[in-house]
């Protein structure tokens, strides 16, 4: 009996679908306490459902490697769900072409003042190289910002970790900072989170409001060509 | 959905051997996102399936990011070493730049913000719009 049961304990610890099922049902959980509890952001689903993961893998010794071939199913749709942030994109696309200069100096500015910010707070408060530069492209979503930390040194999958964590803390206190600085108007709201936090900042966004979730998909998505063009040419002309 | 799914792969792997091919830095899903938008445009309109099914993906978005995220157990020790240049960095670096991109954008809309004057409203042809 307890052979039997070694045995399929190996057979799903090794196998995709109990990662998969885990990513799942721990995001279910992650949604159902956000949903109970008032939707408070700071209960953010993400936060929520990677507490439990690394719990439970810690707990049950399976390694992330192992649970990552099964989660890797729900990672790669991250691939066309990037892709479909055309159609909210196209759905706003009148409000987007008359905002255009102003966009693009926001995108600029916003981009840079994340960047530079996070790499000077890391230096200041004395982390190592391999952070600094494992940290600098970490607002932009994560298979952008993980080709970004390999191409200027960094690590990519510590790259990953910040990329989440920030759009955590843009999920969790992003409301309340743009309320802190008043602004009110939506397109510059969801363009904020959008450039400062991607995917994340964005499904913050899209849950408060459609117009907010349209600009800051395109901030997204923006900043993904801002950055992964901008910050390999910065590194190498300040590093060589 | 099927047919939904299929269209946004292929524009995906567009964007990936357009990016391969042409030796582009930026990653082929954003390519492909350009891609799908120009190919909408010309179109001129969404197709009812195309937005539910990509309404579907977008709407459970941060799902999609977990698994990275889980990515942190690999990671604890350097988190532990570092963690004050890392926590410090993470938050200020994201608010900061939340409050800087919007507040910039917030004035420059307030600007040059046409509706503010007689101009058509959203889904008529703005033709005397420059921006």
């Amino acid at each position: 009996m307890s052979a039997d049961l070694h045995q399929i304990w190996v057979y799903l610890s090794a196998s995709p679908l109990a990662g998969l099922t885990l990513t799942l049902v721990a995001y279910q959980i992650g949604l159902w306490v956000f949903e109970k509890l008032g939707r408070r952001p700071v209960l953010n689903p993400v936060l929520i459902a990677v507490v439990l993961i690394a719990g439970t893998l810690s707990l049950s010794g399976i390694d992330y490697r192992t649970y990552f071939d099964g989660a890797q199913f729900v990672h790669f749709l991250l691939g066309p769900a990037t892709v479909a942030l055309a159609i909210p994109l196209y759905n706003q696309f009148q409000e987007v072409r008359r905002s255009a200069v102003a966009l693009v100096v926001a995108l600029l500015v916003g981009s840079a003042a994340s960047a530079l910010s996070a790499v000077a707070l890391v230096w200041a408060f004395g982390g190592s190289k391999a952070t600094i530069l494992s940290m600098a492209p970490k607002s932009v979503t994560s298979p952008i910002a993980m080709g970004v930390s390999e191409q200027i040194g960094g690590l990519p999958s510590l790259t990953a970790v910040f990329v989440i964590i920030t759009g955590i803390v843009a999920a969790s206190l992003g409301t309340w900072v743009l309320n802190l600085v008043r602004v009110k108007d939506w397109r510059a709201r969801g363009f904020g989170m959008g450039v400062a936090a991607h995917g994340i900042g964005t499904a913050r966004a899209l849950q408060v409001n459609e117009v907010a979730g349209a600009f800051a998909g395109l901030g997204m998505g923006l900043n993904g060509l801002a950055t992964a063009l901008l910050l390999p040419t910065l590194y190498h002309l300040i590093w060589g | 959905m099927l047919g939904t799914l299929t269209l946004l792969l292929l524009c995906q792997l567009a964007g990936e051997l357009a990016a391969r091919l042409l030796h582009l830095p930026v990653p082929g899903p954003v390519l492909g996102m350009l891609l799908l938008f120009a190919g909408l445009l010309l179109r001129g309109g969404v197709p009812d399936t195309v937005q539910d099914t990509a309404g579907g993906l977008l709407r459970h978005l941060s799902l999609l990011f977990v698994p990275a995220g889980v990515g942190v157990m690999v990671h604890v020790t350097r988190l532990e070493t570092e963690a004050l240049p890392i926590v410090v960095a993470l938050f200020g670096s994201t608010l900061f730049g939340i409050a800087v991109t919007a507040k910039l954008m917030a004035f420059l809309l307030s600007r040059t913000d046409p509706r503010l004057e007689e101009e058509p409203t959203v889904g008529e042809q703005a033709k005397g719009d420059r921006a």
